[in-house]
Parts: structure tokens; C-alpha cells; sequence
């Protein structure tokens, strides 16, 4: 990506991104365009979070994809986030804007556990 | 089996009570096996196969994890050992009373996937008593489907007592509001209820508690355990016979402690691996031919003034 020259080239810049970008895109701030794209997945395999731990700057968009034969889930205790019952392929997204430490585990399996770190 | 302090059922280093009566028995091809419960003396065992045919015996059926909807490697297809589960209940010698479920009667919590469960449990044409899984909580409303549908006569998250025959039943709930990190939880409403509901009981009626998670500590590291397990348990001490039947493990797997003895059934749709031989508690994929030894149910016999329920895992194939 070339550097960015001025706020109404960013503006120009991500308006146009937006229109060429197919929807699931579209929420990734522009800011960090120039950046290593901010998407990270945790894998759920074998009844594990892998990372079970993360550190990501804010602004990130976490998903979580679950590649066991049983469905589970991604709760936060503090009610931050709470997915779906993800079957076998499925996914689930949430974009942590504010810096902290958010736990979470899985409704149907409690004894799996994570943490996000969101730092600066 | 001793008991040490608090700390709820354990098991002793050979995992035996050797005070303990209850018996195990497979059926296998033609006739009963018998593999008696972890190295307690066969013996015991025929003489009280050999006494009981004195009396009808009163049966009940347990059925466990359905999860109907479940179509992975590990069986494609769980409505089909469904039925078949089903239809060896018409096969057995003796009719059962009636039939508990003790959980993850769907895999999903869709109404078509409980509609298809009610059509093939009820063409066993018996009276069926249920318990929710986790698996039967994860609607939009966590659960409210499940109240509307099984729940009518239960309290809170779905618990009830009855009794029949002479024992009382009590259906427990362990998969509601469980905490990160932890097991399967009663809560203190459900025990509050409990102490009540069994205060009223003579120490001499048979007492029998179902619930989906082993009520007992089987294996943490895979939450395959009750939280609050043990207080339950402390309620239940004074009785002079307890039967704990649970699902969730996928396996048989029994223990006998004072008078209180534990009992999981198999599913009728995959089978589980043994605690802490697979680096996870996933689906077991077997042999095709394998899997139908593994699926089954259990039946559940009482004979009026004998002390033991004799309970008889039933697999699919054999
Ligand atoms: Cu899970």
C-alpha cells in the first residue's frame, strides 16, 4: 500500500476501498490500512481455544472458528461478546475497539477458556 | 469407597466398595453377560441373578444423548441408532414402566430436530421423563424451548420429583448457568428444592436421581463433573438405597459408594473416548461395525424388597 498523503486522500482513499471491497471488509478502520491486515482467527479444535492466548492492538477483529465435530460457543462472563452455538465451520466475529483484558469461554464447555488482550 | 471430609465421592486406589452391591450386566448375543462392576466378585453376581426371577421385577429404562441432528463421521446419521434404540426396547423380556432421558435429546436445540426426537421416542409407546443437556439449551431463548416442550410440569431450569412403584425420581438440571472454568452446577435454588423435596422422604424409599453431567467427579480436566455435586450427594446419605444415573460421557462407567450407587449410560448416537485417552472429549470415530457396540441404553430393574436396582447396559449390536 503506498503511504498515506492527507486526511481527503485517506477519505478519498477509503471511500473508494469501501465501494471495491465486498461488505465483510468494510467495518476494517481505514486507519490501519497501511498496517498488517488487523483480522486474527483462534482456532477451536480439539475442545481448546488455540491461542488461548492473545495480545492484539485496538481496533481488532477477532474471529473465532470452531473445527471440532461439536458445536460450541464464545461467551464473555462480563457480557462483552456472546456467539452463537458455532457448528463444525462456523465463525464468529467481534471487533475489540477498547484496550483490556477480556476473558471468555465456552457456554456448553466451561472448562474451555480464553483470554484477548487488547494493549497498545 | 471411602469418603474423605467433604470432598464428595472418590475413588478408592483399586476404585472398588467392595461393601457395594450394585451389579453391571451386558447383554450380549444370546444370553445375559455378565461383567460384573469393577472387580467385585462374580459370585455375588449369579447368586443374585439366581435369586431374583422370585419376584416381577419392576423396570424402568434410562436413554441418553440422542443428539439428534448430529450427522459427522463419527455416525452420520443419530436418528437412525435413534430408532434403533427404540425398537430393542420392544425386544426387551420385560416391558419397562416407563423411560428417562437423561439429556441432549437434540444436537442444536432446532424444533425439528426435538420433533424428530419426540416422533421416534414416543413409537416406544411408554411414558418418557426428561432432563435437559447442554445441547438442549443453546435455542435463541437458552432453553426456552426446552421448557415449552418438557418442562410444563417442572420447576426453575426444568427439575421435578415423582414417584412410582414405591421410589421416588428425582430429574436434576446441571447445565444451566455454568461459570468459566468450571463443571456442570446445580445452583442453590435447585438444591434448596432438593433438601425439601427429599426431607419429606422416608430413609427406606428407594431413591433414584437423574441428571445429564455425572453428578459425581469423573474427569475435570474435561468438565465431566457437577460443581455442587457433592452438597446434593450430602442429602442423600441417609437413604438406604440411591441410584445416580447420568448421561454427557457417552460410556458406561459406575461406581459404588456406601448406598449411593452411580451409573452413565451409553448414547444412542457417538460414543466418547475414555477419560483422558484422546486429546479431547470429541465424537470417537470407530469402525463401522464397531459403533453399534458402543451405542445403547440401559434398563433399570427393582425388585420390591431387595436392595439393589440391577442396571443392564444394553448395546445396540449384541
Ligand atoms: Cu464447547
Amino acid at each position: 500500500m503506498p503511504p498515506i498523503q492527507s486526511d481527503s486522500a485517506l477519505t478519498r482513499r477509503a471511500a473508494l476501498l469501501a465501494a471495491l471491497m465486498p461488505p465483510l471488509f468494510i467495518h476494517i478502520p481505514a486507519a490501519a490500512e497501511d498496517a498488517a491486515p488487523n483480522v486474527t482467527v483462534i482456532r477451536i479444535e480439539n475442545f481448546s481455544f488455540t491461542p488461548a492466548g492473545l495480545t492484539v492492538p485496538p481496533g481488532t477483529t477477532v474471529t473465532w472458528q470452531n473445527n471440532d465435530d461439536i458445536p460450541h460457543t464464545v461467551v464473555s462472563p462480563q457480557k462483552v461478546f456472546r456467539s452463537k452455538p458455532l457448528d463444525t465451520g462456523d465463525r464468529f466475529s467481534f471487533t475489540f475497539a477498547e484496550p483490556g483484558v477480556y476473558s471468555y469461554f465456552c457456554g456448553l464447555h466451561p472448562h474451555m477458556v480464553g483470554t484477548v488482550t487488547v494493549a497498545r | 469407597m471411602t469418603i474423605d471430609g467433604d470432598d464428595g465421592p472418590r475413588f478408592d486406589p483399586d476404585g472398588i466398595d467392595r461393601r457395594g452391591f450394585l451389579e453391571c450386566m451386558t447383554w450380549a448375543g444370546t444370553g445375559l453377560l455378565w461383567s460384573v462392576a469393577a472387580g467385585l466378585p462374580a459370585a455375588i453376581g449369579m447368586r443374585q441373578a439366581l435369586a431374583a426371577p422370585a419376584a416381577t421385577p419392576f423396570t424402568f429404562l434410562q436413554i441418553s444423548d440422542s443428539h439428534v441432528g448430529f450427522d459427522k463421521p463419527a455416525n452420520p446419521d443419530a436418528r437412525a441408532t435413534l430408532r434403533e434404540a427404540i425398537a430393542k426396547i420392544k425386544t426387551l423380556p420385560s416391558k419397562p414402566a416407563f423411560m428417562i432421558h437423561t439429556g441432549d435429546i437434540s444436537h442444536l436445540s432446532k424444533d425439528k430436530e426435538f420433533d424428530d426426537a419426540d416422533q421416534i421416542i414416543g413409537e416406544a409407546g411408554i411414558p418418557v421423563f426428561y432432563v435437559p443437556g447442554e445441547h438442549d439449551l443453546i435455542d435463541e431463548g437458552t432453553g426456552a424451548a426446552y421448557l415449552a416442550r418438557y418442562g410444563k410440569n417442572a420447576k426453575g431450569a426444568g427439575w421435578f420429583s415423582f414417584d412410582q412403584n414405591g421410589i421416588h425420581y428425582v430429574g436434576l438440571v446441571n447445565v444451566v448457568n455454568l461459570k468459566a472454568g468450571g463443571l456442570g452446577n446445580l445452583g442453590d435454588e435447585q438444591l434448596a428444592w432438593l433438601k425439601d423435596d427429599l426431607a419429606g422422604q422416608s430413609a427406606s424409599t428407594p431413591i433414584v436421581v437423574f441428571a445429564h453431567i455425572p453428578l459425581w467427579t469423573v474427569y475435570p480436566d474435561w468438565g465431566w463433573g457437577t460443581s455442587d455435586g457433592a452438597e446434593a450427594l450430602s442429602y442423600l446419605r441417609r437413604f438406604g438405597s440411591v441410584t445416580v444415573l447420568n448421561g454427557h460421557i457417552h460410556q458406561v462407567m459406575q461406581k459404588v459408594e456406601g448406598a449411593i450407587a452411580f451409573h452413565t449410560a451409553r448414547s444412542t448416537a457417538f460414543p466418547q473416548p475414555a477419560p483422558g485417552t484422546a486429546p479431547s472429549p470429541g465424537p470417537q470415530k470407530v469402525p463401522a461395525g464397531e459403533l453399534r457396540k458402543l451405542l445403547g441404553i440401559a434398563t433399570v430393574d427393582f425388585v420390591r424388597g431387595s436392595e439393589p436396582l440391577a442396571i443392564i447396559d444394553r448395546p445396540l449390536d449384541g
